[in-house]
């Protein structure tokens, strides 16, 4: 990408010429390739391509999941392990992956417990999550009481409940319905305007990307790379009827001939 | 209420064949007996007689019943006739070699899911361990701990935790391997240590498996405690009472000592069920 000379002090996540490849059993797969890019604070990002595009490969790696095999990478300006460390994101994966065992709060309330927050101020920030995901009076129930939606907002209190500025999202309702999804992509950008988060969001779905970014990557994949960056036009404040909107199918548009630019190969 | 039907029809027929297979079993001895006074046995007298036999090959349900209740109620329990006396001292000797097992079983486990080196190397012998028949190897460390001076309760609860710690370490391995890459990730996003993401993760993921393979250790437990009590001259305990039966061919007295054994481990296994019922329950897992 052309915007190696862009890496302007906004930004939060950073990564030049990334590489990674994995070594299977026959031969070597380029999950990312070449792969620069800048998040800046504040930023809605969303990454989206075919399967196999190195769009999760690539949120793994800033969650110091994955190391890449090649280039730089920082995030808040150190790298991702010490990001990690620091408890710099909260990642939200595909599954909801409640414990069983514990109930909503109980769940809510595990990372808090990992950090070594003070009881008092786990309970505090645990009803303040559950208000901001609209879950309040579902602490004491268990995962199995709840659907999959709400169980999928609850798995994103938890990634609110400690003060990362970071939220990393994995498809997060990529399991859910159409009609539950447009509830939460809703309540997501109400969310992100609340909080300022700065959020990376793996997708498969056009609109669900048009709809919640400031900033679109597509990607591609054998090797997995980045063909287009899309800065939305869209304005921030993005009522769900945005979506019917001349410029919303501009941008939809874009990203589709992005997505079928990348497809030419094969 | 529904079940009581059909467990009562099985109890029944298994009632029916064992009362059947006493008359053909014990009736080639009651014709000797009445042929040498020179008598022929009607066939309702030859029933009778095979079901009142005072050393059968089979004993009818009720001779075992009625020696079940003379040796349970009717003897004082610290009276080495009382089957009572008998089943606490193979008891004991099960249900502290359930607790080295597990404990032995549980430290095996934790090696083996932390240590890359005992994940290698220890479960064939772990393997190899079960396929050595105890039989053969209860009389060597018997004697073995004899000749240290170990003897009595310690030498027979070795033998059960060598048989219980097996379905532990099987079981809690995989208990312990059950959380999926996913909740292990998410671990790592917060940084968890690695002792957070054993009491919070992985032992809590563990809790069905430990039941189950409780309960096939305190079963293999009791098992092992019986052998143990055979080759050290059939003092006391269950076992005892089986080999001392088999010498003086009192087939009542090893029967009962056998039904004896099974409602042991019924009763031991059933109360580690409601351990898991009401452990599961608390944990919101049932």
């Amino acid at each position: 990408m052309q915007n190696k000379s862009l890496a302007s002090s906004e930004a939060v996540i950073s990564a030049r010429n990334l590489g990674l490849v994995f070594p299977t059993a026959d031969g070597s797969v380029e999950a990312l390739k070449d792969v620069s890019l800048d998040i800046n604070k504040g930023d809605f990002v969303s990454f989206i391509g075919p399967s196999g595009c190195g769009k999760t490969t690539f949120l793994r790696v800033m969650a110091d999941l994955e190391t890449p095999t090649s280039g730089e990478i920082t995030v808040n300006g150190v790298s991702p392990e010490e990001a990690r460390r620091a408890r710099a994101y909260g990642y939200v994966f595909q599954a909801a992956g409640l414990y069983p065992w514990r109930t909503i709060g109980g769940n809510i309330r595990l990372p808090l417990e990992i950090m070594g927050y003070s009881r008092a101020e786990q309970a505090e920030r645990v009803s303040r999550v559950l208000d901001l995901v609209e879950l309040s009076g579902f602490e004491k129930k268990f995962p199995w009481q709840l659907s999959g939606g709400m169980q999928q907002r609850a798995s994103i209190a938890r990634a609110l409940a400690f003060d990362a500025d970071i939220l990393l999202m994995d498809e997060p309702f990529g399991a859910l319905d159409e009609i539950v999804r447009d509830h939460l992509n809703e309540q997501l950008l109400e969310l992100w305007k609340r909080t300022e988060k700065t959020i990376a969001f793996v997708t498969h779905s056009i609109p669900e990307a048009v709809y919640l970014s400031t900033k679109i990557v597509v990607m591609s994949p054998r090797p997995g790379r980045i063909t287009d960056v899309i800065e939305s036009p869209l304005p921030r404040d993005r009522p769900l009827d945005i979506r019917d909107t001349p410029e919303f199918l501009e941008v939809a548009h874009r990203v589709r001939e992005g997505l079928r630019a990348g497809h030419a190969y094969d | 209420m529904k079940s009581v039907l059909p467990v009562l029809t099985i109890v029944g027929a298994i009632f029916a064949i064992w009362y059947g297979a006493a008359v053909w079993l014990n009736a080639p001895w009651a014709h000797d007996v009445a042929a040498r006074a020179d008598r022929v046995l009607s066939l309702p007298e030859l029933v009778a007689d095979t079901w009142a036999q005072d050393k059968p090959k089979l004993p009818a349900p009720h001779q075992v019943a009625v020696e079940l209740w003379d040796t349970v109620v009717g003897k004082s329990i610290t009276s080495k006739r009382s089957l009572v006396y008998h089943a606490w001292i193979t008891l004991s000797a099960s249900l502290l070699g359930f607790v080295m097992g597990t404990v032995l079983g549980f430290a095996l486990a934790l090696g083996i899911v932390y240590n890359r080196v005992m994940d290698m190397s220890v479960m064939p012998w772990v393997i190899a361990s079960q396929t050595i028949p105890i039989l053969a190897i209860a009389p060597m460390i018997i004697v073995v701990l004899n000749a240290v001076g170990l003897s009595g309760l310690l030498p027979k609860a070795m033998i059960s935790m060598y048989l219980s710690f097996f379905p532990i370490v099987v079981g809690m391995v995989k208990g312990l391997r059950s959380p999926d890459g996913m909740q292990l990730d998410q671990m790592r996003t917060w940084n968890g240590s690695r002792m957070q993401e054993f009491f919070k993760l992985r032992l809590p993921s563990s809790m069905p498996y430990l039941f189950t393979s409780m309960k096939i250790a305190m079963a293999a437990s009791l098992v092992g405690a019986i052998v143990g009590e055979l080759p050290t001259g059939a003092v006391a305990g269950l076992g005892a009472r089986l080999l001392a039966g088999s010498y003086y061919g009192q087939t009542i007295q090893i029967w009962s000592a056998l039904i004896m054994a099974a409602a042991l481990a019924a009763a031991a296994v059933a109360l580690i069920g409601l351990m898991q019922r009401v452990v599961l329950k608390r944990m919101g897992l049932s």
